[in-house]
């Protein structure tokens, strides 16, 4: 990936991707250890399990995965003593669309995601943990594989960790080209080794009844990875390279119509949507302006060129004020894009200029959805296929007067009715579309 | 055309297991002490890793190997889309449809395989197994987003992924792949 190759942006700072791209650096044990690898596992060997949830809990880590949940607070709804098997399961199924950072990981990187994994199994009293890779990886998955086998001969994982008693096993299990597999109760389902239907919550929580209906945490591949960078930087240092309440950095990998596309590791509000776009991403392709962006995989709501969110920020004398904020003011972390009316996701920006078609785009985003509904339930089995056959039609210019208004009708009864998240995921991007762009939907509607 | 060919004649798959394949089958088994049934989709891997698709008698052979019923293995083929019932080409094209590959051309990189490898355009293959071109040297098909958005368009050419992908590429692709 060439922006990997340039030397980091000056608003960049590169924690999880800190190795993955200096000169010389490989995937291998020995490589790992001269870079201080496994020195962090040491380090929580040495702590009691609940110390290590509070550093967790204090660095204010956010899930990487897309819905944002504070990692310390998820560990800590685990019972270490209740007598039940725990399980851990990473997930790397990375098919937002939109998303490319685990690969980057995976293939670059995988001991620093095995020790942040050994360090989560030691806290959660886990002996049996699983790598979920999607099978669009197959080199990822060998690559992992072997620094498993690595980490058990040099001790890391196995029996007796470290010499501190503790034993664990941990497999890669590869999915099998199903995007609603990275749905953790789905991915769970399919590690069992059926079709993959999520489950309904409750009671179905992962960390009450996961991965053979026991106490299972699940976390995104860069969740893992900066669990070790918490415990090498300290979590009060790793709490303040970000926002309260969302700590450290976060791969933010942006895509579509900028000039310098690529993964970018910035602290979490460092910078703003503008900075971003313009000064990190090099700003649009020449000649373009800037017509919309999807900030956070393509199920977040979609943002416009020139509007304006109302918003509480902190003003001069630290009290909170209304403001109206520009949308490239905006600043990238969860609570900011949250007051925008969308989410910062799984961090996955695309970008359109203005030669792009906004029904065209969402048409394509639509037939992602129906392909990939799994068909549990019948608002999103039936809904997604009738939004996209709507788009197409619109597309091909068969679309009537009332096409906009009964695509926002079945993404509206979608929504809020489904057993798992794609039924949101699969409807905001229709509703904003089309709140944002209305003039684009009138056209194609005659 | 006929893909079907494949699964209806020939010897059935389960009569020429391998002792390597067997091999790893025993060992995937392993990596799941808690329910074997954990293993069924490492094993569909294995299948079809070594034979190209899974066949009828694929199927039954995982099954009972597993403690299961074919029906337990079957709703696994059908429902995932990366399981083929029918042989593809030798090798295996995957072009990459979703936006921030559409954004940088990819509708036209899989057009322009297609056309390269002898195959009729307006097959999409999307959602009914992918098109063979007519030498069974390769199929074509449109799969969603391989996380690789940015050096879009993406295309997975059997276990290689190719970055940022234009159309002056793809003799030279193919080439790599025609031996
Ligand atoms: C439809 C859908 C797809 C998802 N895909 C992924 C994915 O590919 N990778 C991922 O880490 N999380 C994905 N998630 C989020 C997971 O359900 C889960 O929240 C996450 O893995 C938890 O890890 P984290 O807390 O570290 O973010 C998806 C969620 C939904 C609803
Ligand atoms: S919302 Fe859609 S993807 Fe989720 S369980 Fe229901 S049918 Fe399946
Ligand atoms: S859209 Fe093609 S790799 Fe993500």
């Amino acid at each position: 990936m060439k922006s990997l190759l340039l030397p980091p942006h000056p608003k960049e700072r590169r924690v999880v991707f800190q190795n993955a791209w200096t000169q010389g650096y490989t995937p291998d044990i020995d490589c790992y250890v001269k870079h201080g690898g496994y020195a962090e596992l040491k380090k929580a060997l040495g702590m009691k399990p609940e110390e290590i949830i509070d550093e967790v809990k204090k660095s204010n880590l956010r899930g990487r995965g897309g819905a944002g949940f504070p990692c310390g607070v998820k560990w800590g709804f685990i019972r270490h003593d209740d007598g039940k098997p725990h399980y851990i399961t990473c997930n790397g199924d990375e098919s937002e669309p939109g998303t490319f950072k685990d690969r980057y990981i995976l293939h670059n990187d995988p001991h620093q995601l095995i020790e942040g994994m050994a360090i989560a199994a030691y806290a959660l009293n886990v002996h049996l943990a699983y790598i979920y890779i999607r099978c669009e990886f197959p080199k990822a998955a060998g690559i992992v594989a072997k620094a498993i086998e690595e980490a058990v001969a040099k001790g890391f994982l196995g029996k007796n960790i470290m010499g501190s008693g503790f034993d664990i096993e941990m497999y890669v299990h590869q999915g099998a080209g199903a995007y609603i597999c990275g749905e953790e109760t789905s991915l769970i389902e399919s590690l069992e080794g059926k079709r993959p239907y999520p489950r309904i919550k409750p009671p179905y929580f992962p960390a009450v009844l996961g991965l053979y209906m026991s106490p299972t945490i699940v976390n995104n591949v860069e969740t893992f990875c900066h669990v070790k960078q918490i415990f090498k930087i300290g979590s009060d240092e790793y709490a303040k390279m970000g926002t309260p309440g969302d700590g450290g950095t976060r791969v933010m990998c942006v895509s579509g119509d900028v000039v310098r596309p690529g993964p970018y590791e910035i602290p979490a509000g460092g910078v703003t949507l503008g900075e971003l776009i313009n000064d990190v991403c090099g700003g649009m392709k020449p000649g373009r302006k800037l017509k919309a962006i999807i900030p956070g995989g393509s199920s977040s709501k979609i943002l416009r060129a020139g509007e304006t969110f109302k918003m509480k920020v902190k003003g001069p004398d630290g009290e909170m004020v209304d403001k109206e904020v520009p949308l490239l003011d905006l600043v990238m972390d969860a609570a900011n894009l949250a007051a925008a009316g969308t989410m910062i996701g799984s961090g996955g920006v695309i970008v359109m200029d203005d030669s792009r078609d906004m029904l065209w785009a969402l048409n394509n985003l639509n037939q992602f959805y129906a392909h990939e509904s799994c068909g549990q339930c019948t608002p999103c089995r039936e809904g997604v296929l009738w939004i996209e056959k709507m788009t197409t039609r619109m597309v091909n210019g068969e679309g009537i007067l009332q096409d906009p208004a009964i695509l926002k009708n079945v993404a509206d009864n979608i929504a809020g009715r489904t057993v798992c998240a794609f039924g949101e995921a699969a409807s905001w991007p229709v509703q904003s579309f089309l709140e944002k762009f209305p003039e684009e939907f009138a056209v194609k509607s005659h | 055309m006929d893909t079907h060919a494949a699964t209806s004649s020939g010897p059935k798959q389960a009569d020429q297991i391998p002792a390597d394949l067997l091999a790893n089958i025993d060992e995937a088994v392993t990596h799941y002490p808690v329910s074997k049934r954990s293993a069924s989709l490492p094993l569909l891997h294995l299948w079809q890793n070594h034979f190209g698709f899974i066949d009828a008698s694929g199927v039954n052979w995982i099954a009972s190997r597993l403690d299961l019923e074919p029906i337990n293995i079957l709703e696994l083929v059908t429902f995932y889309p990366w399981f083929r019932q029918e042989a593809p080409g030798k090798t295996i094209i995957r072009v990459c449809r979703t936006l921030s590959c559409a954004l940088a051309g990819s509708y036209d990189v899989r057009e322009k395989f297609c056309k390269a490898a002898g195959i009729d355009p307006s097959v999409s293959g999307h959602h009914h197994g992918p098109p063979v071109s007519p030498d069974g040297k390769y199929s074509v098909e449109f799969v969603e987003c391989l996380a690789s958005c940015g050096s879009a368009p993406v295309v997975l050419v059997n276990n290689d992924l190719h970055e940022d992908v234009t159309e002056a590429d793809i003799p030279n692709i193919l080439n790599q792949y025609a031996s």
